[in-house]
This record gives C-alpha cells, structure tokens and sequence, in this order.
C-alpha cells in the first residue's frame, strides 16, 4: 500500500483511485495544516516510539554487536570477530537444537493448523454459537507454565489418566515426557493443545468475511459440503491463512515454557530445542556473545522463513472480489 | 428469489440427520470434550490425597477428598504436615505472587494500550510528514523473534538497576508492541471521517477528539486487546523468570515452576500441584468468565488488508 501511493498519480491505473484520492488529500493537508499535526503527533507517538526505540530496536541492534563479542556481564563486552559463529557452526549441540526445533515446529504447526482449520469450519458451517467460540478459547487463557504441568500429570507413566486409558485398552503405557523419541511430540500436541483455539478464532474471523450467499448459491447448485470447503472456503481463506501461518510458525520456533517445565531439555537433548539451548549458554554458562550469535541465526532463519511463506503462499493477494 | 430461499430452506431440512452432520457434530463434541476434560481433571486431582491417587488413578471422582492440597500450595500448612502428605517443605506465597502478577499485567496492560493508542491515532488520523515511514519500520518489529530482544534488554535492565523489581518485568512492553498499534490503527482508520468533522466544526481540537470521541468509540477493540494483553502478560513465563530472582517480585507463573520443581523425594505431589496450578489459573478464568461473549465475538483478524 505504501509502494502504491508514492508512484505519481496520474500513472495510476483506474482502479487505483482510492489511493490516488488518499495521495491528494496527504498532499493538501500537508501543506495546510501538516505543522500543527506534526507537533502533535510528536506528543502522541512519544511514548511509543520510546519504547520502540529503547526495548525493540536498540536490543535488535545491540543484540547484533554482542554476537561478535565476549561477553558474561562482568567484565565489558570483548570484540572477538566471527568466534561466535565460528564456535556455532562447528557446535554439534547447536545443529541438533536446530533440528529438534524444526521437528517440533513441523508437528506444533501441521497438527495446529489442521485443527484450527477442521475446529472453524465446524463453528462457521455447524453452529454460530458463541458458547462454543468461548469453550474452545479456555486453553489458551492457560499459562504454558500451567499446560505444561497439567499434561505432565495426565501422561504420567505410572499414575496419569492418559496411561490408564491406554493400558485400559490393552496397550502397554508409554512414557511420553521420558522417553526420546515421544518426547518432542508430545511437547509439540501440548502447545496444539493451549493453542489451536486461538488460532481457530482467527481463522473463524476470515470465514466470517466470506459472503454467506457464495454458500447458497453453491448449495442451490448441489454442491456437497466437503466440494464447497475445497472450492469456496479454502482459495478464499487462503490470505488470512497464509498470514496466521507465518505468525504461529514464529511464534512456535520460540518454544521454551513447556520445554522448562516439563523435560529440561532432556532425555538426552532429545528437547533441547533452540530457544533453551540459548538460554542455557546466556543464564546458566553466561556466555551472553555466543547466546547472541544463536540469536541471530534463529532471526535470520525466521525472516527467512517469512520472506519464503509470503512468497508461496502469495499471502498479499485475496480472491475475493 | 423466495422460490430459491423455500428451496435451500427444503434441503437444509431434508439434510439436517445427514451422516455428514452426526459426524461434524461428533468431531465437535470430541474437541470440545479434550479441551475441558484437562480443566476436570485438575479440579479432581487437587481435591485428592496423595496416597489415595496412587491406589485409584483412574477415579474419575476425588479420591480421599480433602483440602490439604489447597493448603499446601498456599504455604498453609506446616512442613511437617506437609511432608507427610507428600508434599516438599515450601509452599507457594501465593497472595505475594499475586499481588506482583496483578501489578505487573494491569501496569502493562494499562500503559501499553493507551500509549499505544496515542500512536495508533497518529498513524491513523494525524497528517505529518515521513508518517508511512516510521509506520513501516513500526511494522518490521513484528517480525522481530523475542529471544533475540531478551538478552540485550536484560542487559539493560540490569544495567538500570531494575533487576528483581517489578517496573523491571513491566518495562519492555509497557510503552508499546508493534501488534497493539497495528490493530489499533486499523479501528481507527476506519472511523468514518465525517464524525471527526463534525467534532471538528463543534470546537473541538483534536486533543479532545482523540480523548472525547475517538477513545470511547474504539471501547470494543481496546477491551478485546486489553483482555489479550492481560492473559498474556499474566502467562508471560520466560521475561519474569530472567529478571526476577527473589519473592520480591515473583510473579504466578515463575512461582508455580519453582514449586514443580521442589519435588520430594517421594515423587510429585500431585495433588498440591494441581491446587497450585489451579490457583494460577483462576483469575485468568475468571477474567475471561466476565469478558468472554465480547471477546469472542470481536476478536478479529486485523492482519488482512
């Protein structure tokens, strides 16, 4: 939006003209009255941008200078060059950190989004009831502190209802938190758990933008539910689809609560997923420079995976209308 | 066109005992069924005893019902008694960790929305020059991971000197997230200009416009994500625990990780855990519990434009 109304206006195709109107009244208006805004508007964003600047842009920079530093707190930071990176990328601890966050990611991700998907459908197709939209709202109100310890207790080997179910059903227990290979996702199905309802109230919002008479319509036609959901809800849902994706895929890279609190990374490193590996360097061995450089490979990796999934998924472009 | 509306009014009838629709409904009962049932079973294992779950754990009732779990993780029992029902020595301050948490989400909660919709207003209706720009860069936070603010901050808190202090914890999101002026501005931006003209023509500045008119029509959205940024500074578990190292300033959730993590020789106690992790989560429930049909009906995707 912001590339469009800085090209000339009389370029503008016709269906720019919303913008074109929107440039003339931004020119008019600066050039009346743009001073007294100006001021005011210095008043009103002061104290955001100084938050801005001190707690998100500064640490970023900042962040970027102690990766190539020595660092532990104590003593003033060191300028060691690339050592960080050079340490990291011969760091077998760090590329196995970085795959069980990717397993992770892929489970949390693929089972969220599926039943995201299935969960507003159903409150979109089946019933508008809001009840409902509340119920499935509950887990996320949770800490991750508070799910993790919940599942810890329902999927205990010995004592928890999971695993009397299980051997109820003639299966032998398992020890999902203990045991290398459940352990990541089991972690993965907790934070689908806490998570999927919110996810799916956002979906549900872009559902509800689809107009309803494209379902009559198909329905006078004949069409099944199951053909409508492929032909109408999905390529119409695709954008905020593509969007809610790349903001739960960020946010579920930075795994760490439920890793803290129920497996410490452990069996084995089998959970020491990327985020705790981090901490660890920066609290528990106050190596805040290498802690740092990881950091800025997970940022890279992220923006990364952003730039591609925009990209693919062409969230910038909607079929409606 | 009413002869088309008799029509899918007849089908949909004709429909209604569809499969289809006893399976869809089947699913549904099924998630809604795993999303509470954990809730149940933390109210049941709270209100057991410690030696009676062992025995019985797949009762699907209270098995030995008692209060002493509650007791335990709100320090109200002695060490001894505590011990003795299978429980570590130390409970949980609970009033003071609620009281920390209580303080630290309402100051973030309060300052970051309304600093915040200070801004999102001067995006949205001020006219400045480089506006779209500082937006833009604005925006690009957003795509900033947290863990890579985290260390810098913690730094700088420290170097402020307000590690263990509660402003320390509120800090770094009491002035604004790139997310709360973003969903702001767009409420804003589509405000119909003509109420801010006919305000405008009354007398009234635009100080007065953002605080008279602007403020309370946005009521909706500013609860909605007021609500959000509660749950979420109340849950925050990572932050707390960097910065805090004393009772001082433990919030809830660090508390509860603390007190999982004092296990008895004996194994867990279940039961006082569940307790605690129900303290933690009540307010939340509660909060939510008087805010709920607004909420969900308003919590919308702003991020599509």
């Amino acid at each position: 939006m912001t590339i469009a109304s800085s090209s000339p206006p009389s370029r503008l195709p016709l269906s720019g003209a919303t913008e074109a109107r929107t440039k003339t009244r931004t020119s008019r208006a600066g050039s009346r009255e743009g001073q007294g805004d100006g001021r005011l508007a210095a008043v009103f964003l002061a104290p955001a941008l100084l938050g801005f600047l001190v707690f998100l842009l500064w640490p970023t920079l900042r962040g970027i200078y102690l990766s190539f530093t020595r660092f532990n707190l104590l003593t003033p930071a060191e300028w060691v060059g690339l050592d960080n990176y050079d340490r990291m990328v011969h760091d077998p601890i760090f590329w196995d950190s970085l795959q069980v966050t990717v397993a992770y990611v892929i489970i949390n991700i693929g089972v969220q989004t599926v039943t995201a998907l299935a969960v507003a459908v159903l409150l979109q197709r089946l019933t508008q009831s809001a009840l409902l939209r509340g119920i499935v709202l509950t887990p996320y109100l949770m800490s991750n502190v508070v799910a993790g310890i919940v599942w810890l207790w329902i999927l205990d080997t010995q004592l928890g209802i999971g695993n009397e179910i299980i051997s109820a059903l003639g299966f032998d227990r398992i020890p999902f938190l203990a045991d290398e290979t459940w352990a990541i996702p089991t972690i993965a199905l907790i934070n689908v758990w806490r998570h999927v309802g919110y996810t799916a109230l956002l979906l549900f919002a872009g559902l509800q933008a689809i107009p309803n008479d494209m379902y009559e319509a198909a329905k006078v036609d004949g069409a099944s539910e199951w053909r409508m959901f492929w032909r109408i809800t999905m390529p119409l849902l695709r954008p905020v689809l593509a969007v809610v994706l790349i903001m739960t895929v960020i946010g579920s890279f930075q795994v760490f609560d439920t890793v803290a609190v129920t497996t410490q990374g452990g069996p084995a490193n089998a959970t020491n997923v990327l985020q705790y590996y981090i901490y660890g360097a920066a609290f528990g061995r106050f190596q805040f420079g290498y802690a740092s450089a990881m950091s800025v490979a997970l940022l890279v990796v992220l923006s990364a995976i952003t730039v591609v999934q925009y990209r693919l998924t062409r969230a910038g472009q909607t079929d409606l209308g | 066109m009413a002869a088309v509306a008799t029509t899918t009014t007849l089908r949909r009838i004709r429909r209604r005992p569809s499969l289809g629709r006893i399976v869809a409904w089947a699913v549904m009962a099924a998630i809604v069924l795993i999303t509470l049932l954990p809730f149940y079973w933390i109210l049941r294992t709270a209100l057991s005893t410690n030696t009676s779950l062992a025995a019985h754990p797949g009762d699907p009732l209270p098995t030995g019902l008692t209060g002493g779990g509650f007791e335990r993780a709100l320090g109200l029992q002695s060490t001894k008694e505590a011990i003795a029902q299978g429980g570590a020595g130390g409970g949980l301050r609970f009033w003071r960790y609620l009281i920390n948490s209580v303080v630290v989400s309402t100051l973030i909660t309060v300052c970051q929305i309304f600093f915040s919709s200070m801004a999102a207003y001067a995006f949205a209706r001020l006219r400045w020059r480089g506006r779209d720009k500082v937006f833009g860069l604005f925006l690009a936070g957003l795509m900033v991971p947290t863990i890579f603010t985290l260390l810098p901050n913690f730094v700088l808190i420290k170097q402020l000197g307000l590690v263990d202090n509660l402003l320390g914890i509120a800090l770094p999101t009491m002035f604004m997230t790139p997310f709360a002026v973003f969903f702001l501005r767009q409420f804003f931006m589509n405000v119909p200009r003509e109420v801010e003209e006919a305000a405008l023509l009354d007398g009234a500045g635009k100080i007065r416009i953002f605080f008279r008119v602007m403020l309370p029509m946005a009521s909706t959205p500013i609860l909605t994500l007021g609500v959000l940024t509660y749950i979420t500074s109340w849950n925050d578990y990572f932050w707390p625990l960097m910065v805090s190292y004393s009772d001082s300033s433990r919030v809830l959730t660090v508390a509860l990780a603390i007190f999982r993590a004092q296990t008895p020789q004996t194994g867990y106690d279940w039961s006082g855990l569940m307790a605690a992790t129900l303290i933690a989560a009540l307010p939340m429930l509660v909060l939510f519990g008087f805010f709920a049909r607004r909420i969900v009906s308003s919590i919308s995707f702003t991020g599509i434009k």
